[in-house]
């Protein structure tokens, strides 16, 4: 325990969010915990049944589900990581200049593209 | 030894205002929910809850209603997936608890003779961790709707993470006008920005700068937090209560602290954006200086309550905003919030950003 404390850079900016880190996962697990530990518990076999309205389920819960939520994942990663490419290229901006504005032309452009074929392929449709 | 001891105790004071900040608001806004619900509907809204005879206008019902969650008996549905279904509310708490961190509540202070900036942690990654933190909440969504072993939640599920990965798009894309004009994503960096003046008289605060980044970002912000009037994965008409139908006990209340901060954190980071964060117009560290030349000096303790009472401020402001936004439009159908997201604030923001781009390269030479 004393070595690592040694190893701990205390006036690193990270220190304080690791602070906040272990706060957070004590509150939310102290939390489950709680709820766990307070309520009464009585077993009925009707109140731990799946709630569908106070009918009898039909089918699993595990049902297929449209495709389309797979394609907004999908379309999710590319135009996410294209707006992470974009943030250091917008702080360094005015030192970039009109030669950093034209390559982001280009590369935004090029994503463009791809957003109206998934638009006209009819990715961002919803019947 | 003792720089260590007083950092750690720095963090440790500084976390533990931050989070009743945090929490006193949560508190306010659940009453103000109801209670601006009740007066916009022209009833009366909560009033029964009493400590001692005292009502206070409903304000004791958060507390009542948090003591009543504690002692309702908290099961776990036959059919669901123990693991999942426990982890799930863990998820909606801690990555919000944790997102707070960097957001600065006022300037530099000196305390014991060390400069203390009044923010949990200064990252030079700063908004970026705000995303990267709250991004971990569709985990909560997804393992909710799924670890239920039921059909409402995992439906409400995953209309609710598909509806927030098409937003998150919209909403990171609509900032970065912001740091191309402030030329970083430290936020401490960006509220010094915004204390400036634009053509002598204007406060250079990011809705001046950025007009279409604010509507976007805030709209975007509305439907990431599946508010009203994008509050479809909730929908009870058609899904009973989403993903967390299955909940009972202080894990569903859990889901509703989650949700509750995430749209206060959302606030407040609106106000540090694009309202000037802890800025006062014409308020420099020695006191008002107005655009004539005149000038009123102020001692420093009074200048920094300004402040830190500014943000506070403007935070209450855009929590009541989320309230009564909620009661003034109605729902959009599913399909009409996912073209919104994909057809209209991306290429917007794009757009938004192509012109920004233009207009410093214009003014910058």
């Amino acid at each position: 325990m004393a070595g690592f404390i040694e190893t701990v850079r205390f006036s690193d900016p990270y220190f304080p969010i690791f602070v906040l880190l272990v706060i957070a996962l004590v509150t939310a697990v102290g939390m489950v915990f709680l709820s766990q530990a307070t309520g009464p518990r009585k077993y009925d076999k009707i109140k731990y049944s799946v709630y569908e309205c106070g009918v009898d389920p039909l089918a699993p819960a595990s049902e297929r589900v449209s495709v389309k939520f797979y394609l907004i994942a999908i379309l999710f990663i590319l135009f996410d990581l294209e707006a992470t490419f974009l943030y250091p290229w917008a702080v360094l901006f005015r030192s970039l200049g009109l030669f950093g504005f034209i390559e982001m032309i280009i590369f935004v452009g090029i994503l463009m593209v791809g957003l109206v074929y998934a638009w006209k392929k009819g990715a961002l449709e919803w019947q | 030894m003792t720089a260590v001891l007083f950092l750690v105790v720095v963090a440790l004071a500084r976390i533990a205002i931050v989070f009743s900040f945090c929490f006193g608001l949560v508190v306010v806004f659940t009453w103000a929910e109801r209670k601006g619900a009740a007066y916009i509907q022209d009833r009366r809204g909560p009033n029964r809850a009493d400590i001692l005879g005292f009502r206070a206008w409903g304000m004791f019902h958060p507390l009542a209603d948090a003591l009543k969650f504690l002692f309702k008996e908290d099961f776990i549905p036959d059919n669901a997936q123990r693991l999942f279904y426990q982890l799930a509310p863990m998820f909606a708490v801690a990555p919000v608890l944790m997102s707070i961190a960097v957001v600065p509540f006022g300037p530099d202070v000196t305390i014991f003779g060390r400069r203390v900036a009044l923010q949990i942690a200064d990252l030079n990654v700063g908004i970026l961790y705000i995303f990267a933190v709250t991004g971990m909440t569709v985990y909560g969504v997804v393992l909710a709707g799924w670890g239920s072993g039921s059909k409402y939640p995992l439906l409400g599920g995953l209309r609710s993470s598909a509806q927030m990965l098409s937003y998150e798009v919209s909403m990171g894309l609509s900032l970065v006008g912001i740091f191309m004009v402030f030329e970083s994503l430290r936020l401490s960096r960006i509220v010094a920005g915004q204390g400036e003046l634009l053509f002598g008289f204007l406060p250079k605060w990011g809705v001046v700068v950025q007009p279409l980044g604010f509507i976007l970002f805030i709209t975007a912000q509305y439907a990431e937090a599946n508010r009203t009037p994008f509050d479809l994965p909730e929908g009870e008409s058609e899904l009973v209560a989403g993903y967390h139908s299955e909940y009972a006990s202080f894990k569903f209340s859990m889901f509703m602290m989650g949700e509750y901060l995430h749209m206060v954190i959302g606030a407040v980071v609106v106000a540090t954006l694009f309202f000037g964060g802890w800025q006062v117009p014409f308020l420099a560290d020695t006191g008002f200086v107005l655009p004539g030349g005149a000038s009123v000096p102020l001692p420093e303790i009074l200048v920094i309550a300004l402040r830190t009472g500014s943000i506070f401020l403007k935070s209450l402001f855009f929590t009541w905003l989320y309230v009564w936004v909620r009661w003034t439009i109605p729902r959009f159908r599913y399909d009409q919030v996912m073209r919104l997201g994909w057809k209209v604030l991306l290429p917007l923001s794009l757009v938004n950003i192509f012109a920004t781009g233009l207009v410093l390269l214009l003014l910058g030479k």
